[in-house]
């Protein structure tokens, strides 16, 4: 339980993860740092590359400022003779560059067989990428979003499909890059040695969201893996419901769309809207309370407010009946209306008094 | 006599003008109307004599108008891209504006500028005269094809005004087809266009088989009509492939056969595969004029052969063939199998050698010849230069397992706008310097035209080098923000800056223009000392017809030593390079001016 309470400690901390600066990090001016196994195979074939077209590009760029410079018209009465093409000369920068670029294309093509074919032993993450998150499903059956804790050391395969469009997998520091699509499995493996927290960055345009959609791999010791994995992960079992309601909206991604300052985003706002009467695009209406939240997150397409476009994704199959009541208590609490229950794991004051305990329930919200 | 056995005399510009080739038959002026035409119908019957007009050089002028018009819109719209990456977070719109806006200009740039840009515009202009005919075959066909453009454009520019299309410049499937409506007026307006393109590939090949003047041979056509002869063929050949894909997306939304959507059991796979069968060949429409420009500007600049001439101009036959083959390399992570990405990886690196061996012969051009430093021989080297940068980064990407690292990053954004703006660009800017006289009749300033291309030159550098380190440190492309990488700001805003100098440049250039067009010197018939056959006539091409007679052609079209040496060799007048010369508005010579 330490590391848990370690792990939800650093989760809390304002500090950023991942990387906060670049070149100076272990990284070059080119690339970032090597964080799997695999990184070196592809990091080599790309500064050959760069190498040689640096070589190549100077030597174009003399040749040509020399032969300019060297001759420039001084008067217009010069008339050059014609040269005389060198058959021997066009052959060998024809067959040089030929030679060369079949060198780049087996380098090319070798590094991409050594990185893409995942080890049979690998450990098999199901991901399912949707409009603006990333869902990260274990073995186990632990569903975890936008952070993946993963072993360190270990091969990790990621099977991929998406829900709705096109999406792209990309971890910079492992060079792993893969589209995710509706009907489909992909996948992408890495190998981390290293503790640390990566970045995973979406490089397929998928919408308004597009640029929010990155999510954080977390590679983790093994008894720290086994021990998350142990636990459920994602915590927060032991807390008021409007707090972990606090933390869905963030880690589910409800803050892509939805603002709680009253701004409109992509979607409605969450301020001033708690009990209030609103209007469908439809025509209808609805009171907004604890259904009103539970449609809107399994059947959003259903109460599209006015002003609005049908974007949201279903949440049916990504939260729980707990996770529902905690959202609906977190919007509560940030309307100023949120009961006892919302925001403490203590039975009520009175019901401690009383000393009749069995007519005291511990009601769901009020 | 041969037109080409000596290079056309500079024609004093007052003076003694060949019979039919006096300033009234000067192709930009209209014959005036009666005296009873009066007030606004004097300008409706302006408007209509061009609006009717079948002269190839008149169409190629209004081409030009038109593509520039909306390289400045897409170009303001590139700005609002660079400047809203100024900071971490919203600088000044919102992420919807900013998909908006990078799809609206990827689509203006590609479809109503790039594609259309160098062939439209400068190829309808100068392919007849380089091959001294009167016309192209069809020149009814050719107006068609304008108002073909713009109808096209006019649904693109409509879609801006119901607040665009979010898609990117590729439409990719099922994104595509549950955005908002406004993708289905741009995608009739590129199907639209898309004919425009086709129709103007057929003429220009038909006129180039058949209407060559006697004398032309094969061997002896200018290397840029090699090029627009290669370019045709892709024209003619891929972009049906691209009115097809938009007609599918059309059945699809309106009548729910699944063809691309994943729900109605199609594959969004094979809508990349349709839009790259396509794209990728349009990639070489865009910049195999190119290739013929730098050609015609390295051979006269430097008043030699152009090196390899047949290596040269086959090499851009070979770069149009092969380039149907390579569609493939724009999905290696896409999810197609891997065999056929190793297949398209490696015709990928094929296709490069071709444009090394035209960039070692432009090079090898030079040497031993006579090189002017003048304002398009500038944007010629500065094309050597970037095309080259360009080219290793194409090989670069090409190579499969590197791919995967740096696709859909800036890299590749980087990577584009180097083959696309510092290859045709450039090209074109070049092409523009070099026909100016000859489209206006005037003289541009030189000594302007060379502080813009280096204005241009440092503007694009900088705008763009950056962006391959941003790419291959992970900064993926079409990203409105980038707050999980802070530490990019300071390159990013590079990049911004880069812009503006770039903006300046090119602002420089249409100054420049425009001046020349009322301040600028009469241009002399043939201010480079050019023996393409264009040059030969006088400095403004009479209307309607061109050739006072059909040219008798009896030199290649950079045989300089040939036609110069011997007797005195005549030189070419040397274009004044400062820009306040009186003569000129005053001229009765001015395009425009009906009194004469």
């Amino acid at each position: 339980m330490f590391l848990i309470s370690v792990f939800l400690a650093m989760q809390d901390a304002a500090a950023p993860e991942g990387r906060t600066e670049f070149w100076t990090d272990g990284g070059s001016l080119w690339l970032p740092p090597q964080s799997s196994t695999t990184a070196h195979i592809i990091d080599n074939a790309f500064y050959f590359i760069l190498y040689a077209s640096t070589i190549l590009t100077i030597g174009v760029t003399i040749a040509m400022v020399v032969l300019a410079w060297k001759y420039r018209r001084k008067s217009h009465a010069e008339h050059p003779r014609p040269v005389h093409e060198s058959k021997l000369l066009e052959m060998s920068w024809t067959i040089i560059p030929t030679i060369l670029t079949m060198i780049v294309f087996f380098w090319g093509f070798r590094s991409y067989m050594d990185t893409s074919i995942a080890p049979s032993d690998a450990y098999e993450i199901r991901v399912v990428a949707q409009k603006w998150f990333w869902t990260f499903e274990y073995p186990n059956g632990m569903v975890v979003q936008n952070e993946v804790v993963v072993p360190a050391g270990q091969p990790v395969k990621l099977v991929m499909s998406a829900r709705d469009v096109l999406h792209s997998f990309f971890v910079p520091a492992f060079r792993i890059k893969h589209d995710v699509i509706p009907n489909r499995y992909t996948y992408v493996w890495f190998n981390a040695p290293e503790e640390g927290v990566y970045q995973v960055v979406c490089t397929e345009y998928c919408g308004t969201g597009h640029s929010n959609m990155g999510a954080k791999i977390r590679v983790v010791g093994r008894d720290a893996f086994y021990e998350y994995l142990a636990t459920g992960g994602a915590g927060g079992e032991d807390l008021p419901p409007a707090e972990w309601g606090e933390r869905l909206y963030s880690s589910r991604n409800c803050n892509t769309c939805h603002t709680i300052d009253g701004s409109a985003g992509t979607g409605p706002t969450w301020l001033g809207t708690w009990g209030q009467t609103r209007a469908f695009a439809d025509g209808s209406s609805a009171v907004m309370d604890d259904s009103y939240v539970l449609e809107s997150l399994y059947n959003p397409g259903t109460q599209i407010v006015q002003g609005f476009q049908p974007q949201m994704p279903s949440y049916e199959s990504l939260m729980s009946d707990r996770d529902v009541r905690a959202i609906a208590a977190y919007m509560r609490l940030i309307n100023g209306v949120a009961t006892a229950a919302d925001t403490s794991l203590a039975l009520p004051e009175a019901a401690v008094d009383s000393t009749e305990i069995e007519t005291t329930p511990a009601g769901p919200d009020e | 006599m041969a037109i080409l056995t000596q290079p056309a005399p500079i024609v004093p510009a007052t003076t003694a003008y060949p019979p039919g080739h006096e300033p009234v038959h000067n192709y930009l002026r209209e014959p005036a109307p009666g005296p009873d035409v009066k007030g606004f119908a004097r300008y409706w019957f302006y408007f209509k004599g061009w609006m009717t007009t079948k002269d190839h050089k008149r169409i190629g002028i209004m081409y030009l108008i038109s593509i520039a018009t909306f390289f400045g819109l897409a170009g303001i719209l590139a700005l609002g891209i660079r400047l809203e990456q100024f900071t971490v977070g919203e600088t000044f719109m919102t992420a919807d504006t900013y998909n908006r806006v990078f799809s609206m200009h990827g689509i203006v740039m590609v479809f109503l500028f790039i594609i259309p840009s160098i062939p439209a515009a400068l190829g309808n202009f100068n392919l007849p005269l380089m091959i001294g005919a009167r016309d192209v075959a069809f020149p009814r066909l050719n107006l068609f094809s304008l108002y073909l453009y713009w109808i096209g454009a006019a649904f693109i520019l409509y879609s801006m005004t119901t607040y665009g299309v979010d898609t990117g410049w590729t439409f990719y499937t099922p994104y595509s087809k549950e955005t908002g409506t406004a993708v289905l007026a741009v995608g009739l307006g590129v199907f639209i266009a898309g004919f425009s393109s086709i129709l103007t590939g057929l003429n220009f090949i038909v006129t180039i088989h058949k209407m060559r003047a006697p004398g032309m041979t094969w061997s002896r056509l200018p290397l840029f009509l090699w090029s627009i002869y290669a370019t045709a063929l892709v024209q003619v050949l891929a972009t049906p492939v691209i009115g097809i894909t938009m007609a599918l997306l059309a059945l699809e939304r309106f009548m729910g056969i699944g063809i691309f959507d994943p729900a109605l059991g199609g594959d969004p796979v094979l809508f990349q595969h349709f839009f790259w069968f396509y794209s990728h060949p349009a990639v070489y429409i865009m910049i195999l004029p190119a290739f013929g420009i730098i050609s015609e500007l390295m051979g006269t600049f430097s008043r030699q052969r152009v090196f390899g001439y047949k290596l040269v101009a086959l090499s851009s036959v070979a770069i149009a063939l092969l380039g149907f083959l390579v569609w493939g390399h724009h999905m290696f992570t896409s999810g197609q199998s891997p065999i056929s990405s190793v297949v398209f990886s490696m015709i990928t690196f094929l296709i490069g050698i071709p444009s090394g061996i035209k960039i070692f012969n432009w090079i090898a051009t030079m040497y031993k010849g006579s090189v002017w430093l003048q304002t398009p021989m500038l944007y010629a080297l500065t094309f050597l230069f970037l095309f080259t940068i360009g080219g290793v980064t194409g090989i670069m990407v090409g190579a499969l397992g590197v791919d995967i690292h740096l696709h859909d990053t800036y890299f590749i954004v980087a990577h584009f706008h180097y083959v696309m703006m510092g290859g045709t660009v450039m090209a074109m800017l070049g092409g523009l310097h070099y026909w100016w006289p000859k489209m206006t009749g005037r003289l541009y300033s030189e000594r302007v035209g060379k502080m813009s291309a280096l204005l241009v030159f440092l503007g694009f550098n900088l705008t763009f080098f950056i962006q391959f380190i941003m790419g291959s440190q992970g900064m993926p492309r079409r990203y409105y923000d980038y707050a999980d990488m802070p530490w990019l700001e300071p390159l990013h805003q590079i990049s911004t800056v880069g812009s503006w100098v770039l903006a300046l440049g090119l602002l420089l250039v249409l100054i420049n223009g425009i001046h020349s067009l009322f301040r600028g010197k009469l241009a002399p018939g043939n201010p480079w000392g050019a023996v393409t056959l264009e040059w030969s006539a006088c400095s403004t091409p009479p209307h309607p017809h061109n050739f006072h007679a059909t040219p008798l052609v009896t030199h290649g079209p950079y045989d300089f030593y040939a036609i110069y040496s011997g007797d005195g060799a005549v030189a070419a007048g040397e274009p004044a390079p400062v820009p306040d010369v009186t003569i000129g508005a005053s001229q009765p010579d001015k395009p425009g001016d009906e009194t004469s």
